[in-house]
């Protein structure tokens, strides 16, 4: 339920939004704002300060028309498609629009640009914003006119009085519109589909000439005049903590300023600055250099110094060979497995991952006389201004954070603990600081994806479908890094891809096990779908073969009819929208898989050597389901050819940006799939670039992506990370057919794929 | 001293470290901040720049072995963005966050310099040395054969 006010005549919103003329603020319904964000409710005329305006847009006298974009651009196009869906409703002229980004602000609702949400959360109330300034466009027009506003319509940035023709351009309304009421959200008229002029059409991106001249801004980009640049040694341990430093070779390199030392966080960490030490010059290779100086000797740390990564993988994988808690359960898998004839079992392993976003963590802030501005790449403006706060001990209002454009996020930018670096620095030296983390720094200071371990067993009747299925996952919860304590996977990753096993199997019962964090764990694109589909999507295909029947037909029998899945006793947040809007639809699973198999050809005889694997996931309300074609030559060499990837996420509002995070949810796949691991080691994560931690390169990603869109008019679902799970699984049971290699751990790179 | 030419005008560096890689000197001291950083050891591409017309990564190029030299940048590509490479990175909307799309750019212009007509296995040599996390490689790889195609309906044009 959202709300939309005329703030034309208030002064209150300052720092919000430039423009005049006429504005207005869109209130969203609760379901916006984060847990935990406490404001009043709908506003009185007087205290709009209180309101929970999530957007604006605002028509000035000239015609033009801003639009507030509130959630991050780091890929996915948000910051055009979501401004255009209010343009469109309002009929306005993309080339008299402008788009403006928003700096953090809680009355702005979340402004996390995570967890595939944005359209989610954006798309009706941006609809509303437009429908709503259309219609007192019009019915400013009507006033004006001394006509009725039935025959007032908007028409390509101007109302156009249908009977006599008359047309006034936006801009000449926007006077008369300013000083009338907002008609009530049940009373505004939305275009029917064949009106639209941008939404379901392919739209250029708004940055796009600025991201192929240079122009672009990133965060690395900012320097503030009078700026200094730093760059900090962490402890290689988390918690570790500096015992000593002598900086005095660091101080005599040309250009450092001085060597600051930052106080060692703690856990829980959260969002805190790690520490360590830093260096501060008038240009970012002397703050290298000067890096390079230091002579550190870093503390030990308790909990986290024996750290070994594949020993523990090892532990997990014992871990899930034992019950765990029990976190869904239907009918009895005990008692069928005690009597079954055919029992099959399979543990998979997944490893740490490092996102690795293009752009490394950076940061600008500029602390002074109480104040802090900020200028980050950031996928959460709020939580980088409330975090900064807590460090420096300010108010948040006093904490003003700009968002540039991001390169690449993928999650790792969510955290905001380089933001907080810049300005806890800024505060020590007296100026802007910029903090630019290193392609080492952040490989090794990440908040890593958790390393994994999933069981499943699984008895066959007579025809080989299943009647009993057990699954026990393993990982240490992303939770553990904003709370001590924490001994295992917590309900939302449950609730990815795990307890909502959409099969029709008579007996299941799923199981979390216990597993304690010593690295600051993360959410990364999809997060825990990533294992647990693999986990999942692999089973079936081993099944599949083990009962000698067809994987497409075997997994569409497990499916099973088409319903709504329900999940009685179960904690399932559904990435946080209500079931009754977004159910567990076992159709759209279905057909989204046919769809996919069809395009690609499933069924057609492969040579030796090659061949077809498929993989279907739910998951961030959408549905995607994928066919890989690869070649396994005698050598083992893989070569991928081609991938299909199906996706209904309903409605589509931009298909060539779904295209283009399909396109590139296949590459992260094929990233993780063929190279993702980061290791431990005596505590110190061992990886430090490209060249140890690799990522998919033009020859070895896929010859061929062909992505299909199922045409759907439901409500929108996630886009940015439903591709990503299927890709990993569909990959390695295309290898099975190819080689005869079963693939039950990542990465490829890892596994001799050689045969005779 | 320490003279050579970007985007074709003379720059002077004196009081820069002329052991600093080209890519600080551009983004720290000149402002050119189109040439991305990435990873600083030449294995990722963002910071492609041409060097007398070859393209380099200038992370680990120190600004001294540029004497005489003429470099330039994704700034200096075309003087309104509207490079045949560029306009065709546009055509197939190829950047997603854009961060790597300078040095792709650089690299693909460098390919074409050299082979205007190139298959697909050799774009993906040629832009083997660029990494785009966000995953934009068919686009490139399309972008790159449309680029092509333009670059010899315009040399045709001009006989």
């Amino acid at each position: 339920m959202t709300t939309v006010h005329n703030l034309s005549r208030r002064s209150v919103l300052k720092g919000l939004v430039s423009g005049s003329g006429l504005l207005l603020g869109v209130q969203l319904g609760s379901s916006v704002f984060e847990a935990g964000f406490e404001e009043a409710a709908g506003a009185d005329a007087g205290s709009l300060a209180d309101l929970k305006v999530g957007l604006f847009l605002s028509i000035e006298r000239s015609g033009t028309v801003t639009i507030l974009a509130s959630r991050s651009e780091m890929g996915t196009g948000i910051r055009t498609v979501l401004p255009l869906v209010a343009a469109d409703e309002l009929d306005a002229h993309r080339d008299r629009i402008e788009i403006e980004q928003a700096i953090g602000d809680r009355r702005l609702g979340s402004q996390n640009t995570d967890g595939s949400k944005s359209i989610r959360q954006l798309y009706q109330p941006m609809r509303e914003a437009g429908a709503t300034a259309r219609a007192m466009l019009e019915n400013a027009a009507a006033k004006t006119w001394k006509v009725p506003a039935n025959e007032c319509r908007a028409q390509g940035h101007a109302i156009v009085h249908s009977p006599s023709g008359r047309k006034l351009d936006f801009g000449a309304l926007v006077e008369t519109a300013a000083g009338m009421a907002v008609p009530k959200t049940a009373e505004l008229t939305f275009k029917s589909p064949v009106q639209w002029r941008y939404v379901g059409k392919d739209n250029p991106i708004v940055d796009l000439h600025d991201l192929t001249t240079g122009a672009g801004k990133f965060g690395l980009d900012i320097t503030p005049e009078g700026c200094k640049f730093a760059v900090i040694a962490r402890s290689p341990v988390l918690g570790g903590g500096v015992e000593s430093v002598d900086a005095r070779q660091a101080k005599a390199v040309r250009g450092v300023i001085d060597v600051v030392e930052l106080e060692e966080g703690e856990a829980p960490f959260g969002y805190l600055a790690l520490g360590g030490v830093a260096v501060i010059a008038d240009n970012t290779w002397a703050a290298l250099r000067g890096r390079d100086a230091l002579q550190i000797k870093w503390a030990d740390s308790t909990d986290n110094q024996d750290y070994e990564s594949d020993a523990y993988s090892k532990k997990l994988q014992l871990s899930v060979s034992k019950p765990g808690r029990v976190v869904r359960n239907t009918g009895d898998v005990d008692e069928v497995f005690g009597a079954s004839k055919q029992v099959i079992e399979a543990s998979y392993n997944l490893p740490h991952l490092a996102h690795a976003p293009m752009e490394p963590p950076c940061a600008v802030a500029h602390f002074s006389n109480g104040r802090v501005e900020a200028w980050a790449p950031t996928q959460n403006p709020q939580a980088s201004q409330t975090a900064i706060a807590q460090a420096l001990r300010l108010t948040p209002a006093k904490v003003t954070v700009h968002v540039t454009l991001l390169g690449g996020g993928f999650g790792r930018k969510s955290k905001p603990d380089y933001v907080v670096e810049a300005a806890l620095l800024s505060k020590r030296v007296g100026a802007p600081v910029k903090v630019t983390w290193t392609r080492e720094d952040d490989l090794r200071h990440d908040y890593y994806h958790s390393v994994a371990a999933v069981s499943c067993k699984a008895a066959v009747d007579g025809s080989g479908r299943p009647v009993a299925w057990l699954a026990r996952a393993a990982f240490p919860s992303l939770t553990s890094t904003f709370r001590n304590g924490v001994k295992g996977p917590g309900d939302a990753e449950l609730g990815m891809g795990f307890v909502d096993l959409p099969y029709a199997i008579p007996n299941m019962r799923f199981e979390a096990c216990d597993a304690r964090n010593h690295v600051r764990i993360g959410w990364l694109r999809s997060v825990a779908n990533v294992y647990h589909a693999f986990a999942s999507c692999s089973f079936t295909d081993e099944l599949a073969d083990a009962v000698e029947r067809d994987p497409l037909e075997y997994t569409l029998d497990l499916i099973g009819k088409s319903r709504k899945v329900a999940l009685p006793g179960v904690k399932y947040p559904n990435y946080g929208d209500p079931l009754a809007r977004h159910p567990i639809d076992t159709g759209r699973l279905a057909e989204v898989l046919k769809l996919c198999a069809a395009q690609a050809g499933w069924g057609k005889s492969m040579p030796k050597g090659r061949g077809l694997g498929l993989a279907v996931h739910r998951s961030f309300v959408s549905y995607v389901a994928v066919v890989a074609d690869v070649e396994v030559s005698k050598s083992g060499d893989l070569t991928i050819h081609r991938v299909d990837i199906a996706i209904d996420c309903g409605l589509v509002i931009d298909p060539d940006r779904v295209r283009a995070q399909m396109e590139g949810s296949v590459v992260f796949g094929v990233s993780l799939s063929r190279y993702g691991k980061i290791t431990a080691k005596d505590g110190r994560i061992v990886q430090g670039n490209f060249d140890d931690y690799p990522v998919v390169r033009m020859p070895d990603s896929p010859k061929d992506i062909q992505v299909h869109l199922v045409k759907s008019e439901a409500t929108p679902g996630g886009v940015g990370e439903p591709g990503v799970p299927p890709v990993a699984p569909a990959i390695c049971a295309a290898i099975f057919r190819a080689c005869g290699k079963r693939v039950r751990s990542l990465p490829l790179s890892e596994h001799d794929l050689s045969w005779s | 001293m320490l003279r050579f030419q970007i985007n074709g005008k003379d720059v002077d560096l004196s009081g820069v470290d002329p052991d600093t890689p080209l890519l600080w000197v551009l983004r720290d001291h000149l402002q050119l901040t189109g040439t991305r950083f990435g990873c600083g050891k030449t294995l990722c591409g963002a910071c492609t720049v041409h060097v007398d017309d070859v393209s380099m990564r200038s992370c680990l190029l120190p600004v001294k072995l540029l004497q005489g030299k003429k470099v330039t940048t994704i700034e200096g590509l075309s003087e309104t963005g509207d490079h045949v490479v560029q306009r065709a990175w546009r055509e197939h909307g190829v950047p997603q966050c854009g961060y790597c799309q300078s040095g792709q750019i650089m690299s693909a212009v460098a390919l074409l310099a050299t082979n205007p007509k190139p298959s697909d296995t050799e774009i993906d040599i040629a832009m083997s040395g660029n990494i785009c996390r966000c995953g934009t490689y068919p686009r490139i790889r399309a972008a790159i054969h449309t680029a092509a195609r333009h670059l010899k309906a315009k040399k045709g044009g001009d006989k």
